[in-house]
């Protein structure tokens, strides 16, 4: 059970904050409301190129990182799809730096060119040591326009190509910034033995004299029903054939959602699980074998994917997943294997509460989808989750006609 | 009303003293050692069985990191299914870790089903079976990851970096090729086994709720044991090393170069090692350092840079490591010369210096927080035969040391002609 309160300033900006007497370090978590899905589809990247832009310096202090080093903190933030979120540890002595820190650059950037240039190129750098330079790195390039034909989320965080990156400038990123970097549309967590009056008392002073802004509703383009199974084949300089299967799936705010998460632990979480067992260690198939959910806040993909052992057919290792498939849509779950990845769920959970960061991200993202509180009664709606519904939504979402694939081949 | 002053930083305070979490001894009826931390507020247990196990005691390639992944697969009761699935279905994790000096299994699980799991534990530890069956199918899925590793160019860097500072014939030099998993015998892995994973040879660390029940349990299963001596013996030359030497491997069409540059070091047991910490915090050990802030945050040449000492029972390692664009791998070699040179011949400036030692302190905090980081800060220092004595030890002298110390500790370790490069992709 994670205890938070929750309060509201006057400009918008949502704080909630859990008190947590067992450790010295306090955990600082901004989130904003903003991702890769609010790109202009010709400038793609953008928000996590504005994330690195984030740490060039605020409107009245020079450099973000070296102040908060200096009272012994540290510090970074990611950008997804969804969301951009940026996170702060530090001495409980020191957390009024953090406050400092944040909330200057909410109020404004440096916006220097020198920022922009080089960050420009650590980005680019970034793109190709993770998704050009590494086997296998531009799955996600391929997989996402194949599964995706008009929501956003058809690129991925990092941008469709190298020349959106390279084209970003000053304008756009002024126009970004004024239009996401509101206090109405961040959440604020702190987590660590705070009293919520003092919290209160450094949110007045630092924050609330932010303006706050004009959100508009978001409106992003639904992805069209599939109606038929897509494929794509590539060739690649890589040592072994791999494949991935990708099938809708609801999204985060459907009461499906949890049950599809177990849906895909049953299928392939550990050495247990049914995927591993069969064609990893019976039918030596596969060397290795996962099964996935993509977490996203908008219609999310359940992913299967493996690398295929030398000497084994597309066709023959395609065709064991689609066996496995069969099976678990046919055939109702046993209540051991259930209770299985529930337990896995509930120890998982318990094991995350150790961190107050942790829990300060954890609540930052379910206040974002509706109410912080969420966090507190996961783990029951995931032990409410039958072997009926298991069956019910494999059935709905394992299907050839809801799947992109895409067949990577090693050169030939 | 005041106007707020948003140039002005709040006030704040260096850490002044950092609570560590006492470490428990005792023993089990058959004598084993078990230390053990409690503190946190989950029901939660993490427990630790560390063999002196790891790459120094093997005398092929790759022994060691087999076995240790073996003992799961497959015991005298339990298949290899069996193990993965009593151990999931009361939610714990069983994990497996070998490194150059040891090799351990951590069991994590919520209390409440410590009774329940702990019987495959104690299977995989004392009885596993190493089946034929099973070693083929290792093998096999081993090799395949192995050669995607092989086209990582940030891992031929880090291969042929250990080679090329300890040698080949050094416990901590031998590399891995492929030819070496084709020549691992079953043999080979039993043998190593029984010569180094009995209980006597074991350090076990609980950490998280625990109690006397906690012991009371751990005694059932471990406590009846007969515990053998061990007979591990360190195989190889401990006194090998490399003379200083520049190595590079081409990799057509390699959009960034790996480069790993470094040498041999102090470890934990030397006089120098904090000093040498603090040195490499300033050159390339947090996001604010110097090789950060030139190489990435001035050129943009790289998505990261950083530097870092790895102490092991019997020697250190320096390295900094890092991927740069392939247009600019000798620009960035350049600069990474430039800070070198810098860290050996100029005085850290004062204001730098008071930021690191903040930085540090405020992050060995961080790093005491909770049993379980408690457990691994124990195990950290336990292995030497060192107690939390080290960490006030280094407290002190992170607050104590001065700019004037540090440049001959520069002096003294940071000479071009000392390191060892290695650069794969293109120059």
């Amino acid at each position: 059970m994670i205890n938070f309160e929750k309060f509201t300033l006057k400009n918008g900006l949502k704080v909630i904050v859990h008190k947590d007497e067992s450790t010295p370090i306090v955990a600082f978590n901004l989130l904003y409301n903003v991702g890769a899905r609010d790109e202009n589809e010709n400038q793609t990247g953008f928000a996590h190129l504005f994330e690195h832009l984030m740490f060039g310096g605020s409107v009245n202090i020079p450099n973000f990182d070296e102040p908060l080093q200096k009272v012994g903190g540290t510090n970074n933030a990611f950008t997804s799809n969804d969301i951009t979120n940026y996170y702060i540890t530090l001495p409980k002595d020191n957390l009024e730096t953090a406050f400092w820190l944040d909330s200057d650059r909410m109020l404004s950037l440096a916006f220097t060119n020198k920022s922009l240039e080089v960050q420009r190129n650590v980005v680019i750098e970034e793109f190709k040591q993770n998704y050009l330079n590494q086997p296998y790195g531009d799955v996600w390039l391929l997989l996402r326009p194949l599964a995706y034909q008009k929501h956003p989320y058809k690129w991925a965080t990092i941008g469709k190509e190298i020349s959106h990156i390279e084209n970003a400038t000053m304008d756009d990123v002024k126009a970004f910034f004024y239009k996401h970097y509101l206090p109405n549309n961040a959440i604020l967590t702190i987590a660590g033995n705070v009293e919520t009056a003092k919290i209160k008392e450094l949110c007045e002073k630092w924050f609330e004299n932010i303006p706050s802004g004009k959100t508009t509703e978001r409106s992003l383009p639904k992805e069209p029903i599939q109606t038929e199974e897509r494929r794509l084949k590539v060739e690649r300089d890589v040592p072994a054939n791999a494949i991935y299967k990708a099938y809708k799936m609801c999204d985060k705010k459907h009461q499906d959602y949890f049950t599809t998460d177990l849906l895909s632990d049953i299928l392939a979480l550990g050495k247990s699980s049914r995927l591993y067992k069969s064609l990893v260690k019976d039918q030596k198939l596969f060397s290795e074998i996962s099964a996935f959910i993509s977490g996203s806040f908008d219609n999310g993909l359940l992913t299967i994917s493996g690398k295929l052992l030398d000497g084994i057919s597309f066709e023959d290792a395609e065709q064991s997943i689609l066996n496995e498939l069969k099976i678990i849509k046919s055939e109702s779950i046993k209540s051991e294997e259930l209770t299985k990845v529930k337990n896995k769920i509930e120890s998982t959970s318990k094991f995350s509460e150790t961190s107050v960061l942790n829990k300060a991200m954890n609540l930052s993202f379910a206040e974002l989808l509706g109410d912080a509180n969420d966090v507190n009664l996961e783990v029951d709606k995931y032990q409410k989750i039958s072997a009926n519904d298991i069956k019910r939504v494999a059935n709905e979402v394992l299907l050839e006609s809801n799947c992109s694939t895409l067949i990577y081949s090693k050169k030939s | 009303m005041n106007v707020l002053d948003r140039k002005i930083a709040p006030e704040f305070q260096q850490v002044k003293n950092i609570q560590f979490l006492d470490v428990k001894q005792t023993q089990l009826s058959n004598g084993i050692e078990v230390n053990y931390i409690n503190g946190g507020s989950q029901e939660i247990l993490k427990i630790d069985f560390i063999f002196n196990a790891g790459n120094l005691f093997q005398t092929k390639s790759l022994v060691a990191s087999s076995t240790n992944q073996l003992m799961k697969e497959g015991t005298k009761n339990y298949s290899s299914f069996e193990i993965s699935e009593g151990i999931d279905k009361y939610g714990a994790f069983f994990e497996v870790e070998n490194s150059y000096d040891t090799s351990t299994l951590t069991l994590y699980t919520l209390t409440k089903h410590l009774n329940s799991v702990l019987p495959y534990v104690k299977e995989v530890i004392l009885q596993p079976q190493f089946s034929e069956k099973e070693f083929e199918i290792f093998k096999e899925n081993a090799i395949e990851r192995f050669k995607i590793n092989l086209e990582k160019v940030s891992f031929l860097a880090r291969k042929e970096f250990m080679t090329a500072i300890f040698s080949e014939q050094h416990p901590y030099g031998g590399s891995v090729n492929i030819n070496d998993y084709n020549e691992l015998s079953l043999n080979d892995i039993k043998q190593f086994y029984n010569e180094n994973y009995n209980l006597g040879n074991c350090n076990i660390i609980v950490s998280g709720k625990v109690n006397d029940k906690t012991i009371d349990q751990l005694n059932t299963f471990f406590g009846k044991e007969k515990i053998a001596k061990s007979t591990s013996k360190i195989k190889g030359d401990l006194a090998l090393q490399k003379k200083p030497t520049t190595i590079y491997i081409e990799k057509e069409n390699a959009l960034q170069s790996a480069i790993r540059i470094g040498r041999v070091f102090p470890n934990k047991l030397h006089k120098d090692y904090f000093g040498l910490q603090i040195l490499n915090t300033v050159l390339g050990g947090y996001f604010g350092s110097r090789l950060m802030n030139n190489i990435r945050e001035d050129k943009g040449y790289t998505y990261g840079i950083g530097s870092g000492i790895l102490s092991l029972k019997n020697a250190g390692y320096f390295f900094i490591s890092t991927e740069v664009g392939s247009d600019v791998t000798q620009k960035a070699l350049t600069e990474i010369y430039k800070e070198i040179e810098i860290i050996r011949t100029v005085e850290i400036p004062k204001e730098e210096l008071e930021l690191v030692k903040n930085y540090m302190l405020g992050q060995l905090l961080k790093s005491c927080d909770g049993p379980f980081n408690m457990a691994s800060l124990f195990e950290n220092v336990n292995e030497y035969g060192l107690d939390y004595d080290f960490y006030n030890n280094y407290i002190k002298i992170i607050k104590e040391i001065t700019p004037k110390i540090l440049l001959d500790l520069g002096a003294k370790y940071f000479d071009k002609s000392d390191l060892t490069e290695i650069v794969v992709g293109k120059i």
